[in-house]
C-alpha cells in the first residue's frame, strides 16, 4: 500500500494549479476561439513577421445572412515565377470554434494567385487572410463580417 | 449518407500561356462534429479534410480543410496552361476514403 504525505505547497505551485483549473473549465463546453487565440495562431505562421496590407484584395461580404456558406475570395498580386511566388495562404476566422478555416498551398505553376471558397460562420467575427510569400515575408488582411444567422448548428 | 458527388469545370480547350479558371465543387455534408441531428444526438465529425490538384502528374495546389468549410466544399483557382494535359483531382474524407475526378485540356 502506498502512503501519500501531504506536503505544504509554494505559492507558484498553487498558482499553477489554478491555471490548469481555470484552462479546463474554458475548455469544457463549446468554447469559441477568441482574438487572442488567432494573434497566437498568427504568429505561430508568420513567426511574428508582420504583414503588409497593400499586397493582398479580400472579398468579404459585409454582411452574411447564412453564417453556413460566406464566400471568401482573395487576389494577391504576386508574379508567381520559382523565384518569387506565395507558398500558402491561411484563412483565420476569430469566432469559430477553432481558428483555422482552410490553407491553401500554392505553386508557381498557376499562374496567377487567387482562390475562393465558402465557409461557416458561427457569428459576426472578424476573418483573417494570411499569405506566405516564398521568399519568407508575409502579408495579411482582415475583415468582419457581420453573421444574422450563425453557421454551427446552433 | 447523401452520395457524395465531385464536380469540376474546367475549359476544354485553352492558348498556349493562358490563365484559366478551374472551379470545382464535391457535394459533401461537412459534418463538423459539433452539430445534433434530430434526435438530439451529436453527429459525430465527418469532413474532407484534404483536396489537391495535379497537372500530367505534378502538384498544383492542395488545400487543408477545416470543419469551418461549407458543406459541398467549393473552390476557383487560377492555372496557367502550357501543354495539354490532363488534371487529377482528389479529395481525402476524414478516415481517408478518397473521391478523384480528371479532366483533360488541349493546347491548340
Amino acid at each position: 500500500m502506498q502512503t501519500q504525505v501531504l506536503k505544504p505547497i509554494s505559492r507558484r505551485q498553487a498558482m499553477a494549479y489554478l491555471g490548469a483549473a481555470a484552462a479546463s473549465v474554458t475548455l469544457s463546453g463549446v468554447a469559441f476561439a477568441g482574438a487572442e487565440d488567432v494573434a497566437a495562431r498568427i504568429n505561430d505562421i508568420t513567426g511574428g513577421a508582420a504583414g503588409d496590407d497593400a499586397m493582398i484584395m479580400l472579398d468579404l461580404p459585409e454582411i452574411a445572412e447564412n453564417g453556413n456558406a460566406v464566400k471568401v475570395a482573395f487576389d494577391i498580386d504576386s508574379p508567381m515565377t520559382p523565384e518569387n511566388y506565395v507558398k500558402a495562404v491561411h484563412i483565420l476566422a476569430d469566432g469559430n470554434p477553432e481558428p483555422d478555416v482552410a490553407t491553401f498551398n500554392f505553386s508557381p505553376a498557376m499562374g496567377a494567385c487567387y482562390a475562393s471558397t465558402r465557409m461557416r460562420l458561427s457569428k459576426t467575427q472578424n476573418v483573417h487572410v494570411i499569405a506566405a510569400f516564398s521568399d519568407g515575408s508575409f502579408g495579411s488582411a482582415s475583415g468582419t463580417v457581420k453573421v444574422t444567422i450563425g453557421g454551427c448548428g446552433g | 449518407m447523401a452520395k457524395v458527388k465531385p464536380r469540376v469545370k474546367v475549359p476544354k480547350t485553352a492558348e498556349a500561356g493562358e490563365v484559366i479558371e478551374i472551379k470545382t465543387l464535391i457535394s459533401h455534408p461537412m459534418h463538423s462534429g459539433r452539430a445534433v441531428d434530430g434526435d438530439g444526438n451529436l453527429v459525430p465529425r465527418q469532413i474532407i479534410n484534404s483536396f489537391r490538384v495535379s497537372f500530367n502528374g505534378a502538384e498544383i495546389m492542395s488545400v487543408d480543410l477545416k470543419p469551418s468549410v461549407s458543406a459541398n466544399p467549393f473552390f476557383t483557382f487560377p492555372y496557367k496552361v502550357t501543354e495539354s494535359g490532363t488534371f487529377d483531382f482528389v479529395w481525402v474524407e476524414d478516415g481517408g476514403t478518397e473521391y478523384t475526378k480528371s479532366k483533360k485540356i488541349s493546347v491548340g
